[in-house]
Protein backbone atom coordinates (compact mmCIF):
# COMPACT_ATOMS: atom_id res chain seq x y z
CA UNK A 1 0.00 0.00 0.00
CA UNK A 2 1.35 3.73 -1.08
CA UNK A 3 1.67 5.85 1.39
CA UNK A 4 0.29 8.86 -0.08
CA UNK A 5 -3.52 8.11 -1.32
CA UNK A 6 -3.93 10.86 -3.77
CA UNK A 7 -1.03 12.73 -5.57
CA UNK A 8 -2.02 15.48 -8.31
CA UNK A 9 1.11 17.07 -10.28
CA UNK A 10 0.56 20.14 -12.05
CA UNK A 11 -2.83 19.48 -13.03
CA UNK A 12 -4.52 21.85 -15.67
CA UNK A 13 -7.94 21.04 -17.57
CA UNK A 14 -9.48 23.32 -19.83
CA UNK A 15 -12.95 23.60 -21.45
CA UNK A 16 -12.18 24.88 -24.76
CA UNK A 17 -10.11 28.18 -23.85
CA UNK A 18 -11.81 28.25 -20.46
CA UNK A 19 -9.45 27.37 -17.89
CA UNK A 20 -11.04 25.27 -14.72
CA UNK A 21 -8.09 24.21 -13.22
CA UNK A 22 -5.05 26.10 -13.71
CA UNK A 23 -1.75 24.29 -12.17
CA UNK A 24 -2.66 21.85 -9.11
CA UNK A 25 -0.19 19.97 -7.10
CA UNK A 26 -1.91 18.16 -4.13
CA UNK A 27 -1.24 15.48 -1.79
CA UNK A 28 -3.32 13.29 0.25
CA UNK A 29 -3.01 10.92 3.09
CA UNK A 30 -4.74 8.48 4.95
CA UNK A 31 -7.54 8.47 7.26
CA UNK A 32 -8.30 11.97 6.85
CA UNK A 33 -11.12 13.98 6.62
CA UNK A 34 -10.76 16.98 4.00
CA UNK A 35 -12.60 19.90 2.98
CA UNK A 36 -12.39 21.17 -0.42
CA UNK A 37 -13.77 24.39 -0.27
CA UNK A 38 -13.79 26.97 -2.45
CA UNK A 39 -16.63 29.36 -4.20
CA UNK A 40 -18.56 28.83 -6.92
CA UNK A 41 -16.80 28.49 -10.27
CA UNK A 42 -13.71 27.75 -7.99
CA UNK A 43 -13.15 24.20 -9.95
CA UNK A 44 -14.30 21.91 -6.97
CA UNK A 45 -16.34 19.67 -8.76
CA UNK A 46 -13.91 19.01 -11.88
CA UNK A 47 -10.98 18.40 -9.64
CA UNK A 48 -13.19 15.65 -8.28
CA UNK A 49 -14.25 14.32 -11.26
CA UNK A 50 -10.51 14.46 -12.46
CA UNK A 51 -9.83 11.95 -9.43
CA UNK A 52 -12.42 9.35 -9.64
CA UNK A 53 -12.02 9.06 -13.68
CA UNK A 54 -14.74 10.62 -15.67
CA UNK A 55 -12.84 13.68 -16.67
CA UNK A 56 -9.58 13.61 -18.43
CA UNK A 57 -7.16 16.17 -17.00
CA UNK A 58 -5.99 18.76 -20.36
CA UNK A 59 -2.28 18.31 -18.51
CA UNK A 60 -0.51 16.87 -15.52
CA UNK A 61 -0.79 13.86 -13.69
CA UNK A 62 -3.03 12.28 -10.80
CA UNK A 63 -2.46 8.82 -9.05
CA UNK A 64 -4.51 6.88 -6.45
CA UNK A 65 -3.01 4.78 -4.21
CA UNK A 66 0.34 4.23 -6.31
CA UNK A 67 -1.80 3.96 -9.50
CA UNK A 68 -2.56 5.83 -12.75
CA UNK A 69 -6.48 6.73 -13.05
CA UNK A 70 -8.43 3.47 -14.49
CA UNK A 71 -10.22 0.19 -13.21
CA UNK A 72 -8.39 -0.09 -10.16
CA UNK A 73 -8.49 3.01 -8.93
CA UNK A 74 -12.33 3.03 -9.47
CA UNK A 75 -12.70 0.12 -7.42
CA UNK A 76 -11.33 1.72 -4.48
CA UNK A 77 -12.86 5.41 -4.77
CA UNK A 78 -16.46 5.84 -3.79
CA UNK A 79 -18.32 8.89 -5.68
CA UNK A 80 -21.16 11.39 -4.96
CA UNK A 81 -21.95 13.35 -7.78
CA UNK A 82 -23.29 16.65 -7.29
CA UNK A 83 -26.38 15.51 -9.00
CA UNK A 84 -28.69 11.98 -9.40
CA UNK A 85 -28.51 9.93 -11.93
CA UNK A 86 -30.78 7.30 -10.94
CA UNK A 87 -33.70 6.31 -12.70
CA UNK A 88 -37.00 7.30 -10.62
CA UNK A 89 -39.28 4.42 -11.39
CA UNK A 90 -36.41 2.41 -9.37
CA UNK A 91 -36.86 1.51 -5.26
CA UNK A 92 -34.01 3.08 -2.82
CA UNK A 93 -33.23 -1.49 -2.54
CA UNK A 94 -32.66 -2.10 -6.22
CA UNK A 95 -30.34 0.49 -6.14
CA UNK A 96 -28.40 -1.47 -3.24
CA UNK A 97 -28.69 -4.86 -5.56
CA UNK A 98 -26.88 -2.78 -8.56
CA UNK A 99 -23.98 -1.41 -6.23
CA UNK A 100 -23.92 -4.96 -4.88
CA UNK A 101 -23.27 -5.74 -8.28
CA UNK A 102 -20.79 -3.75 -9.37
CA UNK A 103 -19.10 -3.45 -6.14
CA UNK A 104 -17.23 -6.44 -4.12
CA UNK A 105 -16.83 -3.78 -1.17
CA UNK A 106 -20.68 -2.52 -0.54
CA UNK A 107 -21.98 -3.61 2.42
CA UNK A 108 -26.17 -4.01 1.82
CA UNK A 109 -26.75 -5.00 5.26
CA UNK A 110 -25.19 -1.57 6.73
CA UNK A 111 -26.83 0.44 3.58
CA UNK A 112 -30.42 -1.29 5.21
CA UNK A 113 -29.22 -0.12 8.85
CA UNK A 114 -28.01 3.53 7.85
CA UNK A 115 -31.68 4.03 6.07
CA UNK A 116 -33.32 3.09 9.04
CA UNK A 117 -31.19 5.45 11.17
CA UNK A 118 -31.71 8.17 8.69
CA UNK A 119 -35.41 7.57 8.18
CA UNK A 120 -35.57 6.26 4.99
CA UNK A 121 -37.81 3.74 3.92
CA UNK A 122 -35.63 1.49 1.55
CA UNK A 123 -38.65 -0.47 -0.30
CA UNK A 124 -39.82 3.39 -1.67
CA UNK A 125 -39.75 4.49 -5.32
CA UNK A 126 -37.06 7.05 -5.45
CA UNK A 127 -40.12 9.13 -7.77
CA UNK A 128 -41.84 9.31 -4.34
CA UNK A 129 -38.99 10.60 -2.76
CA UNK A 130 -38.13 14.00 -1.42
CA UNK A 131 -34.76 15.74 -2.66
CA UNK A 132 -33.51 15.68 1.08
CA UNK A 133 -34.58 11.76 1.16
CA UNK A 134 -32.89 11.16 -2.35
CA UNK A 135 -29.69 12.75 -0.92
CA UNK A 136 -30.08 10.93 2.15
CA UNK A 137 -30.26 7.10 -0.02
CA UNK A 138 -27.70 8.70 -2.32
CA UNK A 139 -25.00 8.88 0.61
CA UNK A 140 -26.24 5.76 2.03
CA UNK A 141 -24.64 4.13 -1.15
CA UNK A 142 -21.81 6.09 -0.91
CA UNK A 143 -20.76 5.17 2.59
CA UNK A 144 -21.93 1.90 2.53
CA UNK A 145 -19.14 1.11 0.52
CA UNK A 146 -15.77 0.15 2.38
CA UNK A 147 -13.32 2.02 -0.05
CA UNK A 148 -10.50 3.81 0.44
CA UNK A 149 -11.31 7.24 -1.11
CA UNK A 150 -14.54 8.64 -0.65
CA UNK A 151 -15.24 11.74 -2.95
CA UNK A 152 -18.05 13.61 -1.47
CA UNK A 153 -19.28 16.60 -3.97
CA UNK A 154 -21.90 18.86 -1.93
CA UNK A 155 -23.43 16.24 0.09
CA UNK A 156 -25.38 18.55 2.74
CA UNK A 157 -26.49 21.12 0.03
CA UNK A 158 -29.93 20.35 -0.53
CA UNK A 159 -30.83 19.12 3.24
CA UNK A 160 -32.10 21.16 6.03
CA UNK A 161 -29.69 21.92 9.26
CA UNK A 162 -30.62 19.83 11.25
CA UNK A 163 -30.46 16.91 8.70
CA UNK A 164 -26.96 18.09 8.05
CA UNK A 165 -25.60 17.70 11.18
CA UNK A 166 -27.09 13.82 10.64
CA UNK A 167 -25.79 13.40 7.80
CA UNK A 168 -21.99 14.66 9.33
CA UNK A 169 -22.81 12.48 11.96
CA UNK A 170 -23.15 9.59 9.35
CA UNK A 171 -20.05 10.23 7.59
CA UNK A 172 -18.06 10.63 10.61
CA UNK A 173 -18.97 7.60 12.37
CA UNK A 174 -19.61 5.03 8.90
CA UNK A 175 -16.41 5.95 6.97
CA UNK A 176 -13.59 3.49 6.46
CA UNK A 177 -11.20 4.79 8.97
CA UNK A 178 -8.26 3.60 6.98
CA UNK A 179 -9.62 5.77 3.96
CA UNK A 180 -9.66 9.25 3.39
CA UNK A 181 -12.93 11.47 3.03
CA UNK A 182 -12.97 14.65 0.54
CA UNK A 183 -16.20 16.59 0.77
CA UNK A 184 -16.52 19.64 -1.57
CA UNK A 185 -18.73 22.32 0.02
CA UNK A 186 -18.92 25.93 0.08
CA UNK A 187 -21.03 25.59 3.79
CA UNK A 188 -17.85 25.59 5.47
CA UNK A 189 -19.15 26.44 9.31
CA UNK A 190 -21.32 23.16 9.28
CA UNK A 191 -18.44 21.34 7.91
CA UNK A 192 -15.80 22.57 10.25
CA UNK A 193 -16.04 20.64 13.07
CA UNK A 194 -15.54 17.20 11.14
CA UNK A 195 -12.35 18.12 9.00
CA UNK A 196 -8.51 17.58 9.66
CA UNK A 197 -7.51 19.37 6.54
CA UNK A 198 -9.00 22.04 4.33
CA UNK A 199 -7.92 22.85 0.80
CA UNK A 200 -8.98 26.46 -0.52
CA UNK A 201 -9.37 26.27 -3.87
CA UNK A 202 -9.62 30.08 -5.93
CA UNK A 203 -9.74 30.21 -9.67
CA UNK A 204 -8.68 26.99 -10.39
CA UNK A 205 -5.79 26.88 -7.91
CA UNK A 206 -5.06 25.67 -4.39
CA UNK A 207 -4.10 29.00 -2.38
CA UNK A 208 -4.48 27.04 0.83
CA UNK A 209 -3.52 23.51 2.45
CA UNK A 210 -3.16 23.30 6.07
CA UNK A 211 -4.63 21.33 9.03
CA UNK A 212 -8.16 23.06 10.70
CA UNK A 213 -5.99 23.45 13.59
CA UNK A 214 -2.96 25.09 12.40
CA UNK A 215 -5.22 27.42 10.37
CA UNK A 216 -7.37 29.03 13.58
CA UNK A 217 -3.94 28.48 16.07
CA UNK A 218 -2.31 30.45 13.03
CA UNK A 219 -4.96 32.96 12.26
CA UNK A 220 -6.84 33.14 15.42
CA UNK A 221 -9.67 32.43 13.61
CA UNK A 222 -12.46 29.71 12.25
CA UNK A 223 -11.80 28.40 8.97
CA UNK A 224 -15.18 30.09 7.91
CA UNK A 225 -13.91 33.57 8.96
CA UNK A 226 -10.64 32.73 6.89
CA UNK A 227 -12.71 31.89 4.10
CA UNK A 228 -14.69 34.80 4.19
CA UNK A 229 -12.19 36.64 4.38
CA UNK A 230 -9.93 35.59 1.30
CA UNK A 231 -13.06 35.34 -1.20
CA UNK A 232 -14.90 38.94 -0.15
CA UNK A 233 -16.86 39.70 -3.57
CA UNK A 234 -16.75 42.93 -4.16
CA UNK A 235 -19.69 45.10 -3.88
CA UNK A 236 -21.52 45.94 -7.08
CA UNK A 237 -20.34 49.33 -7.32
CA UNK A 238 -22.85 49.67 -10.80
CA UNK A 239 -24.63 53.06 -10.73
CA UNK A 240 -28.10 53.56 -9.14
CA UNK A 241 -31.03 52.43 -10.89
CA UNK B 1 -24.56 19.68 28.39
CA UNK B 2 -24.18 20.68 24.85
CA UNK B 3 -20.45 20.79 23.45
CA UNK B 4 -20.19 24.33 21.87
CA UNK B 5 -17.57 25.56 20.02
CA UNK B 6 -15.96 29.21 19.34
CA UNK B 7 -14.46 30.57 16.19
CA UNK B 8 -11.04 31.74 17.34
CA UNK B 9 -9.09 28.93 18.50
CA UNK B 10 -8.05 25.59 17.69
CA UNK B 11 -11.38 22.72 18.46
CA UNK B 12 -8.95 20.25 20.20
CA UNK B 13 -7.85 22.68 22.62
CA UNK B 14 -11.83 23.36 23.67
CA UNK B 15 -12.71 20.03 23.50
CA UNK B 16 -9.94 19.59 26.33
CA UNK B 17 -11.20 22.16 27.91
CA UNK B 18 -14.96 20.83 27.83
CA UNK B 19 -13.54 17.22 28.84
CA UNK B 20 -11.71 18.59 31.63
CA UNK B 21 -14.93 20.22 33.27
CA UNK B 22 -17.27 16.79 32.93
CA UNK B 23 -14.53 15.03 34.46
CA UNK B 24 -14.54 17.93 37.74
CA UNK B 25 -18.27 17.92 37.61
CA UNK B 26 -18.26 14.17 37.65
CA UNK B 27 -19.67 13.15 35.04
CA UNK B 28 -17.36 11.09 33.97
CA UNK B 29 -16.32 10.14 37.85
CA UNK B 30 -13.00 9.09 38.87
CA UNK B 31 -11.80 6.01 37.83
CA UNK B 32 -14.42 5.48 35.39
CA UNK B 33 -13.97 4.30 31.93
CA UNK B 34 -14.47 7.12 29.31
CA UNK B 35 -15.94 6.15 25.80
CA UNK B 36 -13.76 5.42 23.13
CA UNK B 37 -12.59 7.95 20.97
CA UNK B 38 -14.74 7.63 18.10
CA UNK B 39 -18.33 7.62 20.31
CA UNK B 40 -16.69 10.97 22.07
CA UNK B 41 -16.18 12.38 18.28
CA UNK B 42 -19.56 11.25 17.47
CA UNK B 43 -21.29 12.76 20.22
CA UNK B 44 -19.62 15.82 20.03
CA UNK B 45 -19.88 15.84 15.69
CA UNK B 46 -16.07 16.18 15.72
CA UNK B 47 -13.39 14.44 13.61
CA UNK B 48 -12.02 11.46 15.53
CA UNK B 49 -8.41 12.80 14.99
CA UNK B 50 -9.09 15.99 17.04
CA UNK B 51 -10.76 14.23 19.72
CA UNK B 52 -7.91 12.08 19.74
CA UNK B 53 -5.45 15.09 20.36
CA UNK B 54 -8.00 16.59 22.98
CA UNK B 55 -7.67 13.00 24.82
CA UNK B 56 -3.74 13.33 24.55
CA UNK B 57 -3.83 16.58 26.53
CA UNK B 58 -5.93 15.16 28.94
CA UNK B 59 -3.24 12.61 29.45
CA UNK B 60 -0.50 14.98 29.54
CA UNK B 61 -2.87 17.04 32.32
CA UNK B 62 -3.02 13.46 34.07
CA UNK B 63 -6.88 13.61 34.25
CA UNK B 64 -7.23 10.64 32.02
CA UNK B 65 -4.87 7.80 31.91
CA UNK B 66 -4.71 5.17 28.74
CA UNK B 67 -4.63 1.39 29.66
CA UNK B 68 -2.56 -0.98 27.17
CA UNK B 69 -6.02 -3.01 26.56
CA UNK B 70 -8.76 -1.14 27.30
CA UNK B 71 -9.12 2.66 26.46
CA UNK B 72 -9.10 5.18 28.74
CA UNK B 73 -10.22 5.84 32.24
CA UNK B 74 -10.29 8.82 34.65
CA UNK B 75 -7.65 9.14 36.82
CA UNK B 76 -8.00 7.87 40.45
CA UNK B 77 -5.54 10.41 41.88
CA UNK B 78 -7.94 12.66 43.98
CA UNK B 79 -5.35 15.01 44.43
CA UNK B 80 -4.85 15.24 40.94
CA UNK B 81 -8.54 16.22 39.82
CA UNK B 82 -8.47 18.32 42.88
CA UNK B 83 -5.70 20.57 41.78
CA UNK B 84 -7.69 21.04 38.26
CA UNK B 85 -10.46 21.88 39.98
CA UNK B 86 -8.66 24.99 42.00
CA UNK B 87 -7.18 26.16 38.94
CA UNK B 88 -10.90 26.07 37.37
CA UNK B 89 -12.83 28.00 40.29
CA UNK B 90 -9.18 30.61 39.84
CA UNK B 91 -9.48 31.26 36.36
CA UNK B 92 -13.36 31.72 37.18
CA UNK B 93 -12.62 34.45 39.60
CA UNK B 94 -10.35 35.79 37.73
CA UNK B 95 -12.81 36.12 34.83
CA UNK B 96 -15.28 38.02 36.46
CA UNK B 97 -12.59 40.20 38.68
CA UNK B 98 -11.83 41.31 34.80
CA UNK B 99 -15.18 41.74 33.75
CA UNK B 100 -15.85 44.39 36.38
CA UNK B 101 -12.24 45.91 36.19
CA UNK B 102 -13.30 46.60 32.33
CA UNK B 103 -16.75 48.15 33.90
CA UNK B 104 -14.82 50.46 36.03
CA UNK B 105 -14.80 49.02 39.44
CA UNK B 106 -11.84 48.84 41.42
CA UNK B 107 -11.30 44.73 43.61
CA UNK B 108 -12.49 46.38 46.40
CA UNK B 109 -15.86 47.43 45.47
CA UNK B 110 -15.78 43.55 43.44
CA UNK B 111 -15.66 42.47 47.33
CA UNK B 112 -18.51 44.22 48.26
CA UNK B 113 -20.74 43.19 45.56
CA UNK B 114 -19.37 39.27 45.97
CA UNK B 115 -21.15 39.47 49.98
CA UNK B 116 -23.69 41.06 48.91
CA UNK B 117 -25.29 38.97 46.40
CA UNK B 118 -24.09 36.02 48.67
CA UNK B 119 -26.07 37.94 51.71
CA UNK B 120 -28.88 37.28 49.48
CA UNK B 121 -28.73 33.61 48.96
Amino acid sequence: MNELLVTCTGVVKRYGNKPALSGVNLELGRGRIVGLLGPNGSGKTTLIKILCGLLQPTEGAVLIDGQTVGPYTKSVISYLPDRMYFADWMKATDLFDLFADFYKDFDKARAMSMCASLGVTPSDKLKTMSKGTKEKVQLVLVMARKAQLYLLDEPIAGVDPAARDFILGTILTNYNEAGTVLISTHLISDVERVLDEAIFLKDGQITLHDTVDNIREREGKSVDGLFREIFRARNYEGGAF
Amino acid sequence: MDWTFTEDRPIWQQLAEQLTLRILKGEYPSGSRLPPVRELAALAGVNPNTMQRALAQLEQDGLAVANRTSGRTVTEDGEVIRRARRERAKSAVAGCLRILEELGYTKADALVYVKEELSHE
